[in-house]
C-alpha cells in the first residue's frame, strides 16, 4: 500500500536531473507524474534507492510544431495532449490515445514521458507511437539521440534507454487529414486494453499482443498490396504469440486483433 | 398531510458532503491515543503445514513494538462455525494460523509499530516457511467421495454440511412430462468489496473493559462474537460503531484479524488500530455467493412446468463461516413465485482452499432465483415458447392471505404476475421484440437480448436471538427536541432519517429536531443489526409502535396538566400538543411533558414472521457477436416491498441493488489459478462495476403492503440485487438464442460469450441445436 | 524534509517522509480525513482532490511533488456554511449512501464540470470512470452531476 523508503531530489533542470542519475545511480527512477511507477512501487513491485522528480520542469513540457513534426516535452501530461488543439489536427490519433488513458484523474497526472519509458504493451500511448511512426528524443550524460517507436521498445516494461538518460521529448508526425482508426478492447472503460489496434497510415499497431507494442506487418503488406480492410485483417495476428490471462486467451486474443484491425480500418476518423 | 412516503432528503448528509462520514481509520478519540499500528502477515499458498515462522528480523525494524504468531494465541479459542450444530465443529479456524494454513491470505502473524508507515516494511521481513500441500480448489473435487485432499483430516471429510434429503430425491420427480432439461449452472464467487474495507480501534480500560470501534452490520453481534473469540464475557466488552463504509452482508458479527487486534491491545496494555488494505480485503473479507447448481425442469409443452429439482453444491472456502448455510436459504426459496407441481431442492457445503463465503447482498435468496429464472429460460427455449409466457403460465396467483410453500416459507402477500406484466409494458416488451426480430433478420453484427426475471424473497428471516424483532427507545426532551435509540445498524441505508420521519409523523416534532442513535452497546446492549432487509419492517415499525406508546404515555401527564379526563385529549402532532377536545386554549405542548419527569419509552416491535416482496426485472442488453462483448442498455424493474416511507430512499436501495445484481451477471468474478492463487485480488484485476458499464435505471413502482406490521412495508434492500442478475444473464443468452445458444454461465464475459458462439456455430455446423460455453 | 504547499487556502509547511502519500499528509497532517483510502492500485477515487485545480488521485501523489501547489479538499469546497452547489446536488438527488466514495466522487464532479460544464449523461459516466461506488449503483450520482450543471448553467443566464 505505501511504497518502501526512498530518497528524494527535486531536479532545477534537465542537466541537472541526469547529474543526480549519475550521483544516485542505477537504483534510482526518473518521476514525472508518477503514475506508472508510483502504483509499481506502493504494491512493492518496485524498490528504486531514489526517485528525481522532474515533474515540474518547464522545460520537458510543451507541445510545439516542428517542421512536419509535433514535438511534446516528456513532461506532458495526458489530459493536456488529448485537449491540445495542435495535437488534436496534427496528430488526430496521439490525441484520442491520450484521452484513453485510465481515467481523468490518471490523466491529470500521467506523462507521456513516463508512460513511454515504463513500456507497457498494454497501454495507450506505446501502441499510438508505433502507429504513428514517430520517436524519442534521448538526453544522456554522452549528449542527445533519437530511438524511433519501433526500435525503442526492447521487451515487456523495457525500453533501450540506457542507466542515466532521460526521454526528454516525444517526436510524431503531423499528418493531419491522414485517417486513423483507434480500437480499444476493454471490459470496464479504466482498464488497460485486453487487446488494441491502432491504424493509420498505412501501419498497424498492436497493443498486448506480445511483450512490445507489435507492428501487424502482415496485415500492413496486405494493404499495401491492395487487399481490402477486411482482407488484410485477417492477417493481423500472424506471427504474435499473446499471453494468456484471466479476460483472454491466446486464441481469442488474436481473434479480436483480426476484429479490432478490420474495425481500425474500416472506422477511420479524419 | 403526513411527511410519510414523501422525499425527505437526508439528513446524514451535509455532513458526508462537507467533511465527510467518520469511520473506523477516521476516529480521533483521546483513548486511542499513543496507539500502536497492527500489521497481518498472510499465507501466500493455499494450503501448506507451517514449518516455521521467524518474526526476529521484523523485530529489529524501525518502530516495531511487537510480533505475534498462533503460537502466541494459543489459549484463544477458536472460531467456530455459525449456525451450531448444522456446521461441522471440527473445521473451526484459529485467529492466527497455527500448523496449517487454508487459503491464500489466512493471517499468520501480526507485526506491531509504532507509526503505520513502518508497518509493511516490518510485515516484509517475517521469514515463514511452509511445506506445502496439495490444494483443492474446485468445489466439486472437494466433494468427490475418497478425494485425496480434505482440510480438516480429523474431520475426515470436506462436507460442512448438508441440508435436504438427498436419499429422498424421487426417480420418477419427472415422469409425464414432455420435455425436461437439465443443466449444471454457475453462481459464481464474487467479492462483496465494500468501498471501506475492514478496520479495528481497540482499548482496554483498567477495569479490564475492552473498547472496541468496527465497522459492523449490529453491534450487539459483533459484541458477542469478539467476546466468543477472546473468551471473555460480552458485559467487558462495548462495541462501538462508527461510520461504515458499505458492508452488504460481510461485516456482520466480527472476524478473526479483529479479534487479534483487540488481543494485541490487551497484551501491550496500549490501543491499537489495524486498516485493511483493498488487496487483503479482496482475499480475506468472506466472499459471495459460490454455488454450483443442477437444475432439473420438466414439464408440458403447454408451458406448463410439472416439476423442478434443484441441487446445490456450495463453496464454503476454507472454514466455514455463513457461507455454508447459504444452501438452506436457497432451498427455501428454490420455486419462487411459481406454482410447480412438484420441487425438489438438496444442497451440500463443503470447504476448499479458497477465501471463506458469508453472506453478500441476498445470502442465498439470489442464488435460488438465479436457479430457477435460468430454469425458466431453458424450458422456454426448449419447448419454443416466450419466456414472458412460460412465466405467466406458471406464477401464483396473487393472494393476500398466507400462503406457505412445500418449502416451508410462508409468503405473507404477492401478486407476482401483475409485476410481470408492469415490467413488461414498462419495457415495451413487444417492441423490443421486433427491434431483436429486425436485427436477426438483418445479421446484425450487435444483437439485441431481451430477459426477464421474477422473483419473490424472504426479508426479516429473524435469524436473530428472539426471532424477528426489534426494539426502539424514544425519548422527547423538554427543549422540545427528541432522540431515537434503535436496535438497527445502517450503513447507508438512511435510517436516521427515515426513523427521524416516523417520530415525527407521531409525535409533531421536525425530522431536523430528532436525533438517531445506534450501534453502542453499553447505550442499546440488545438489537438484530441492519441485514437481510429487516430494517424498516421491524426497526422502523419498533420506532412508530414507541412512538405511540410514548404519546400514549403523555397523555396521562397531559390528563393531571390539564385536569381532564384523558379520553377527552386529542394529540394534534402539527401542533405538537395535547388539548382538550372542543376546546382547544386548553392545551399542553408534547414537550412541556418531560419537565418534571423524563419521557421516555422503549419498546419492543415483534413481527409475526418474515415477509416476502416481489418483483420483475426486464433487461437489456447488446451483445457484439463478434467481440462477445455486453453492453447493458436499459433495466426496467418492478420491485414491490410494500409501503414505503420514503421513496427517495427505497429508489437509492433499489439502484444500488441492481448494479450489484447485474455486475454479477456480466463483470465480477472472483478467480483462482490451479494452486489456489487469487488472480483478481486488486481493484485492478477484480472488475469493479463503474459508472460507465450500467445505464440509469428504470424503476416502475407498485406497492402491496403486508399486514405483518403497521407500516405495511416489506424489505427493499436486497431485492434489486436478487431479480437483476438472472435478467441480466438471461438478456445475454436471449441475444444469442437464434444462433443455437443455450445457455452461458456467469459473467459473461466477452470471451465466455465468444466461446458460446463458437460452440453454437460448430454445433450447428455439426447438426445439433445444443449449445453450451467450452 | 521540509515541504510548503497550500491546502484549502491555508499556507503550510510540514516536515515529511519523501514517501508521505498525499492522502495520508491530508488526513494525517492537515487532520483533513474526508479523502478516504480504497484501494492500493489507484483505481477507486475516494482519495481525489484538486491539485491546482484539476482532479487527481492523491494515493498516486507524494506530498513532496505537490510542493508549492494548491490543493482543495472536500472540506474546502463549502463556504460561509453553505454547501457547494455539487454537495448541493448531491444531497438534493441522494447521490450518496454511506458516503465513503462521496468526497473524492463530489472532487471528481467538481473537475469534470470545471472541464466541461454541460456534460450529457454519457460524459458524466466517463468522467466518473475513475471513481467506484458501491451502494449507490451510480444513477443518482449522475443525476447530482447533471443537476449541478443545470443549476451552475440557469445562475449563469440569471
Amino acid at each position: 500500500m505505501i511504497p518502501a523508503p526512498f530518497e528524494y531530489a527535486a531536479a532545477d533542470s534537465a542537466e541537472h536531473a541526469l547529474e543526480l542519475l549519475a550521483t544516485f545511480g542505477d537504483d534510482a527512477k526518473l518521476l514525472a507524474g508518477g503514475h506508472s511507477l508510483l502504483p509499481m512501487m506502493k504494491l512493492r513491485l518496485a524498490y528504486p534507492s531514489a526517485l528525481i522528480d522532474i515533474g515540474h520542469l518547464r522545460e520537458l513540457a510543451g507541445i510545439r510544431a516542428d517542421g512536419d513534426e509535433l514535438v511534446i516535452g516528456a513532461t506532458t501530461c495526458h489530459a493536456d495532449i488529448a485537449d491540445s488543439e495542435l495535437v488534436r489536427s496534427q496528430a488526430p490519433l496521439l490525441a484520442h490515445a491520450a484521452a484513453q488513458v485510465g481515467d481523468p484523474q490518471i490523466r491529470h497526472r500521467g506523462t507521456i514521458g513516463g508512460s513511454l519509458a515504463h513500456a507497457d504493451p498494454a497501454a495507450d500511448l506505446p501502441m499510438a507511437l508505433v502507429a504513428l511512426g514517430g520517436s524519442v528524443e534521448i538526453i544522456g550524460p554522452d549528449g542527445t539521440r533519437t530511438a524511433t517507436a519501433d526500435a525503442f521498445f526492447t521487451g515487456f516494461l523495457e525500453t533501450s534507454l540506457e542507466p542515466g538518460e532521460l526521454l526528454s521529448a516525444v517526436r510524431v508526425p503531423s499528418t493531419p487529414g491522414v485517417g486513423w482508426g483507434y480500437q480499444k478492447f476493454v471490459r470496464r472503460a479504466n482498464d488497460w486494453a485486453i487487446v488494441g489496434v491502432a491504424a493509420t497510415g498505412g501501419r498497424i499497431a498492436l497493443a498486448n499482443m506480445g511483450p512490445v507494442p507489435i507492428r501487424a506487418r502482415a496485415a500492413e503488406q496486405a494493404l499495401a498490396d491492395g487487399a481490402s480492410p477486411a482482407e488484410a485483417a485477417g492477417l493481423a495476428a500472424e506471427g504474435t504469440a499473446p499471453t494468456e490471462d484471466i479476460h483472454a486467451d491466446r486464441t481469442y486474443r488474436q481473434h479480436l486483433a483480426r476484429v479490432l484491425t478490420r474495425r481500425a480500418l474500416e472506422h477511420q476518423a479524419g | 398531510m403526513s411527511i410519510l412516503g414523501t422525499r425527505v432528503l437526508r439528513t446524514e448528509d451535509p455532513a458526508f458532503l462537507t467533511t465527510g462520514g467518520v469511520y473506523t481509520d477516521d476516529i480521533v478519540d483521546e483513548r486511542l491515543a499513543g496507539a500502536c499500528h497492527v500489521f497481518f502477515v498472510r499465507s501466500p499458498v493455499a494450503h501448506a503445514r507451517i514449518r516455521s515462522i521467524d518474526v526476529s528480523a521484523a523485530l529489529r525494524a524501525p518502530g516495531v513494538v511487537a510480533a505475534f504468531t498462533g503460537a502466541d494465541l494459543a489459549d484463544l479459542p477458536l472460531l467456530a462455525p455459525p449456525m451450531a450444530g448444522m456446521i461441522n465443529e471440527g473445521m473451526s479456524q484459529p485467529l492466527l494460523a497455527r500448523d496449517a494454513v487454508r487459503f491464500v491470505g489466512e493471517p499468520v502473524a501480526v507485526v506491531i509499530t509504532d507509526d503505520p508507515y513502518q508497518g509493511e516494511d516490518a510485515a516484509e521481513l517475517v521469514d515463514a516457511d511452509y511445506d506445502p500441500l496439495p490444494p483443492v480448489i474446485d468445489m466439486a473435487e472437494a466433494a468427490a467421495d475418497g478425494g485425496p485432499v480434505v482440510l480438516f483430516p480429523d474431520a475426515g471429510t470436506n462436507v460442512a454440511a448438508s441440508f435436504g434429503d438427498a436419499a429422498g430425491l424421487k426417480a420418477d420427480l419427472f415422469d409425464g412430462c414432455d420435455a425436461v432439461v437439465t443443466r449444471v449452472i454457475v453462481n459464481q464467487r464474487v467479492a462483496p468489496a465494500p468501498m471501506e474495507t475492514r478496520a479495528t480501534a481497540a482499548v482496554w480500560a483498567d477495569d479490564g473493559r475492552l473498547t472496541a470501534w468496527i465497522p459492523n452490520q449490529g453491534a450487539q453481534g459483533t459484541r458477542g462474537a469478539l467476546a466468543a473469540m477472546l473468551g471473555i464475557d460480552p458485559a467487558a466488552v462495548r462495541i462501538i460503531t462508527p461510520d461504515v463504509g458499505g458492508a452488504f452482508g460481510a461485516k456482520f458479527g466480527a472476524d478473526p484479524e479483529h479479534a487479534v487486534v483487540c488481543w494485541v491491545a490487551q497484551r501491550l496494555g496500549r490501543p491499537a488500530r489495524w486498516a485493511e488494505t483493498r488487496n487483503e480485503n479482496l482475499v480475506a473479507m468472506t466472499h459471495g455467493r459460490a454455488q454450483q447448481q443442477t437444475v432439473t425442469i420438466g414439464g408440458r409443452r403447454d408451458g406448463t412446468v410439472s416439476a423442478y429439482r434443484l441441487e446445490i453444491l456450495q463453496d464454503a472456502g476454507a472454514y466455514p463461516r455463513f457461507g455454508a448455510f447459504l444452501p438452506a436459504l436457497t432451498i427455501l426459496m428454490a420455486p419462487g413465485p411459481y406454482a410447480f407441481g412438484r420441487a425438489e431442492a438438496v444442497g451440500r457445503s463443503v470447504v476448499t482452499n479458497t477465501t471463506p463465503v458469508g453472506a453478500y447482498r441476498g445470502a442465498g435468496r439470489p442464488e435460488a432465483t438465479a436457479a430457477v429464472e435460468r430454469a425458466i429460460d431453458l424450458f422456454a427455449a426448449e419447448i419454443g415458447m416466450d419466456p414472458a409466457e412460460v412465466r405467466r403460465k406458471n406464477l401464483l396467483p396473487a393472494f393476500t392471505e398466507p400462503h406457505t410453500t412445500a418449502f416451508g416459507a410462508v409468503y405473507d402477500s404477492g401478486d407476482y404476475a401483475t409485476a410481470l406484466e408492469k415490467a413488461l409494458t414498462a419495457a415495451g416488451y413487444q417492441d423490443l421484440r421486433d427491434d431483436q426480430a429486425k436485427r436477426r433478420a438483418a445479421g446484425d453484427v450487435v444483437q439485441l437480448g431481451v430477459g426477464l426475471s421474477c422473483y419473490v424473497e424472504i426479508t426479516g428471516p429473524g435469524m436473530e436471538a428472539g426471532g424477528p424483532r426489534e426494539n426502539a427507545t424514544v425519548e422527547v426532551h423538554p427543549d422540545g427536541r427528541a432522540t431515537i435509540l434503535t436496535g438497527t445498524s445502517p450503513h447507508g441505508q438512511g435510517h436516521a432519517t427515515v426513523w427521524a420521519m416516523l417520530a415525527s409523523d407521531e409525535l409533531g416534532i421536525p425530522v431536523d429536531m430528532i436525533t438517531v442513535k445506534w450501534g453502542d452497546t453499553d447505550l442499546i446492549p440488545e438489537g438484530g443489526g441492519t441485514g437481510g432487509s429487516r430494517s424498516l419492517q421491524q426497526g422502523g415499525a419498533a420506532v412508530q409502535q414507541a412512538s405511540r406508546e410514548l404519546i400514549e404515555v403523555a397523555r396521562q401527564r397531559a390528563a393531571s396538566a390539564l385536569e381532564a379526563n384523558p379520553a377527552d385529549l386529542v394529540f394534534d402532532p402539527g401542533r405538537g400538543a395535547f388539548a382538550v377536545t372542543g376546546d382547544p386554549e386548553a392545551a399542553v405542548p408534547l414537550a412541556q411533558l418531560a419537565h418534571a419527569e423524563r419521557l421516555v419509552v422503549r419498546t419492543v416491535f415483534t413481527a409475526p414472521g418474515p415477509t416476502f416482496p416481489f418483483g420483475a426485472h426486464v433487461a437489456v442488453v447488446e451483445v457484439d457477436t463478434e467481440t462477445g462483448k455486453v453492453v447493458l442498455r436499459r433495466m426496467i424493474t418492478v420491485d414491490d416491498a410494500g409501503t414505503v416511507i420514503n421513496p427517495l430512499l427505497a429508489e437509492g436501495q433499489r439502484h444500488g441493488g441492481i448494479a450489484q445484481g447485474a455486475a454479477q451477471a456480466f463483470l465480477e468474478e472472483f478467480l483462482y489459478d490451479a494452486d489456489g492463487n487469487p488472480l483478481t485480488a486488486s481493484f485492478a484485476d477484480y472488475p469493479f462495476l463503474s459508472a460507465t458499464e450500467v445505464p440509469s435505471f428504470e424503476l416502475a413502482d407498485m406497492a402491496t403492503p403486508t399486514s405483518y406490521n403497521p407500516l405495511g412495508a416489506k424489505g427493499i434492500g436486497e431485492a434489486g440485487t436478487i431479480g437483476a442478475t438472472p435478467a441480466v444473464q438471461n438478456a445475454i443468452i436471449d441475444a444469442l438464442a437464434h444462433l443455437g445458444v443455450r445457455h452461458i454461465d456467469m459473467p459473461a464475459s466477452p470471451q465466455r460469450v465468444w466461446r458460446a458462439l463458437r460452440s453454437a456455430s460448430g454445433a450447428a455446423a455439426a447438426g445439433s441445436n445444443e449449445s453450451e460455453d467450452a | 524534509m521540509q515541504v510548503q504547499l497550500t491546502v484549502n487556502g491555508q499556507a503550510r509547511s510540514d516536515d515529511v517522509e519523501p514517501r508521505l502519500l498525499l492522502v495520508h499528509y491530508l488526513r494525517e497532517r492537515c487532520g483533513l480525513r474526508a479523502a478516504n483510502v480504497g484501494c492500493d492500485t489507484t483505481s477507486c477515487g475516494a482519495c481525489t482532490v484538486l491539485l491546482n485545480g484539476r482532479s487527481v488521485k492523491s494515493c498516486t501523489v507524494l506530498a513532496v511533488q505537490a510542493a508549492g501547489q494548491q490543493v482543495v479538499t472536500a472540506e474546502g469546497l463549502a463556504a460561509d456554511g453553505l454547501l457547494h452547489p455539487v454537495q448541493q446536488a448531491f444531497q438534493q438527488e441522494h447521490g450518496l449512501q454511506c458516503g465513503f466514495c462521496t468526497p473524492g466522487m463530489v472532487m471528481a464532479a467538481v473537475g469534470l464540470l470545471a472541464e466541461n460544464p454541460h456534460p450529457t449523461e454519457a460524459e458524466v459516466r466517463e468522467g466518473l470512470e475513475g471513481n467506484f461506488c458501491r451502494c449507490t449503483g451510480y444513477h443518482n450520482i449522475v443525476r447530482a452531476v447533471l443537476a449541478a450543471a443545470d443549476a451552475a448553467a440557469t445562475e449563469a443566464t440569471a
